[in-house]
């Protein structure tokens, strides 16, 4: 536990100590509120909820999430300090938590400075809070549903550009793997009960429930174990690729 | 407290470690020589636990290195080729990581960041981002790192490189002031080093132990007693 909390303070300090952090967060505050205001028509609408902030939340995180999520391990096997990392006596198992868990919250921090936004629908007028507060934890979930994922690719290149493209197409496929775009692609040779399988693993089916206020324990779980699966391949691949 | 026994590594097809074995025991200095791509560095990042051997066993301190990793890390420290380090972080921060991440708390963390501080000269650039610093302080801080914990045994890789004569005087004599009490393996180019600090040198070549002998003994081995003539004899011997 000790190696996962310094990890963790070291990763999530370096953040701030480049302009990295600060340059997120006023991205992801502008792109969030213009989607909202002009792609989601949130005064126009005249209602006082959320719903056009969150359900730009998934085509957002999966440009964004990916570029955090590219430097993780990338970053360290350029420069080399993984040999550092890794002589250290601390595990990889403990590294790839305690990294994961520094870049979720600090995308958890980004999230939280839209409170703006909550603020001002309240003020309009009365929204169900309780449901803007479960759209918030959907969000959350699947922002680190997207990060657990772009860990696991962030660690099988030195490359962070090779990173971040390849993290945007997994992304990407999980996001719609509900949808007939990804469907039909895979339809044409896999058997169709993986097909209606895979239709399970779609991002936006689990996330759009949750955004509505519907927690869900099926949801809850396909995130969790999600984000276990992913982090563990993150686990293997630094292991297999840490001296490449 | 190093024990060596049949160690190899091969990468894909080509054998860069070749069945070697050796031990080093506690007060003695061993220098690593050898041509580049000899398997020195290779060498070391097994004993240092980054590199999995292929075959062969390595113990530091009665701990197997693939086996109890984590007990060996604790008891290694390690100054990697490159000396490379967190560019962003000050040093301050930087020992504090690792101080944090060797365990050591209160009072000896404070401590032994004081003693290294001191000990490396490092007080000059402790606000400053590691990326920003000379050569020869990211050295330092490499080094000050590698020693943090008060390991028994080092493992540093060229720690003198791309520094000045001034400033290799001054690691010179920071080996030696520490050397009595600890294993240290160091690998080098720089054979008037070995004949200053090492109590005993193993040259690589090819993957295999050519040579293993005191400064002294290497240098009778030449008619001109100098270890560079050893050194190109023993490493060049299949060209001729």
């Amino acid at each position: 536990m000790n190696g996962v909390i310094t990890i963790f303070r070291r990763e999530l300090g370096s953040y701030f100590a480049t302009p990295v952090a600060y340059v997120f967060i006023v991205i992801f505050l502008i792109m969030s509120g213009a989607l909202t205001f002009y792609l989601g028509h949130l005064y126009e609408r005249g209602q006082a909820d959320l719903n056009p902030f969150f359900q730009f939340h998934p085509w957002l995180y999966l440009f964004l999430v990916p570029a955090i999520a590219m430097r993780l391990w990338a970053e360290e096997r350029k420069t080399g300090s993984i040999e550092l990392l890794i002589t250290l006596p601390i595990s990889v198992g403990q590294a790839v938590v305690g990294k994961y868990l520094a870049a979720w919250l600090f995308i958890g921090i980004a999230l939280a400075l839209t409170f703006p936004l909550w603020l001002t629908v309240n003020y309009l007028g009365e929204p169900d809070n309780g449901v803007i507060f479960t759209a918030y934890l959907g969000s959350f979930l699947m922002a680190g549903g997207f990060l657990s994922i772009g860990a696991c690719i962030s660690a099988t290149t030195r490359n962070q550009v090779i990173a971040f493209i390849i993290t945007v197409v997994i992304c990407f496929v999980f996001l719609l793997a509900g949808s007939p775009l990804v469907l039909n692609f895979f339809k044409i040779w896999i058997p169709q009960n993986i097909v209606d399988s895979l239709a399970l693993l779609s991002f936006l089916t689990h996330y759009s429930s949750i955004a509505r206020g519907v927690i869900d324990v099926r949801d809850l779980v396909y995130f969790v174990s999600l984000i276990g699966c992913w982090l563990y391949a993150n686990a293997l691949v630094v292991d297999m690729k840490k001296a490449d | 407290m190093i024990n060596i026994e049949r160690l190899s590594k091969k990468f894909g097809h080509s054998v860069v470690v070749d069945d070697i074995s050796f031990s080093v025991g506690s007060g003695e200095v061993l220098g690593f020589l050898g041509p580049n791509g000899a398997g020195k560095s290779t060498t070391m990042k097994m004993i240092a636990g980054f590199l999995a051997p292929t075959s062969g066993v390595i113990q530091v301190c009665g701990f197997d290195v693939a086996k109890q990793p984590i007990e060996v890390k604790k008891k290694i420290g390690y100054l990697p080729e490159g000396g490379s380090s967190y560019g962003e972080m000050t040093p301050l921060q930087y020992l504090d990581f690792i101080a944090r991440a060797r365990g050591l708390g209160g009072s000896r963390k404070t401590m032994r960041k004081d003693e290294v501080i001191d000990r490396l000269h490092l007080e000059k650039v402790l606000g400053q981002s590691i990326e920003t610093l000379s050569k020869g302080f990211k050295k330092r801080v490499g080094l000050a790192q590698a020693i943090l914990h008060d390991p028994d045994v080092l493992v540093l890789d060229e720690p003198t490189d791309g520094l000045d004569p001034n400033q290799k005087h001054e690691v010179r004599k920071f080996i030696e002031s520490i050397a009595s009490e600890k294993v240290i393996v160091i690998s080098t180019h720089i054979l008037g080093e070995v004949d200053a600090i090492c109590s005993r040198a193993i040259i690589i070549d090819e993957g295999r132990i050519v040579a293993d002998d005191t400064p002294e003994g290497l240098r009778n081995r030449s008619s001109s007693n100098k270890l560079d003539d050893v050194f190109r004899e023993i490493t060049q011997a299949k060209l001729s």
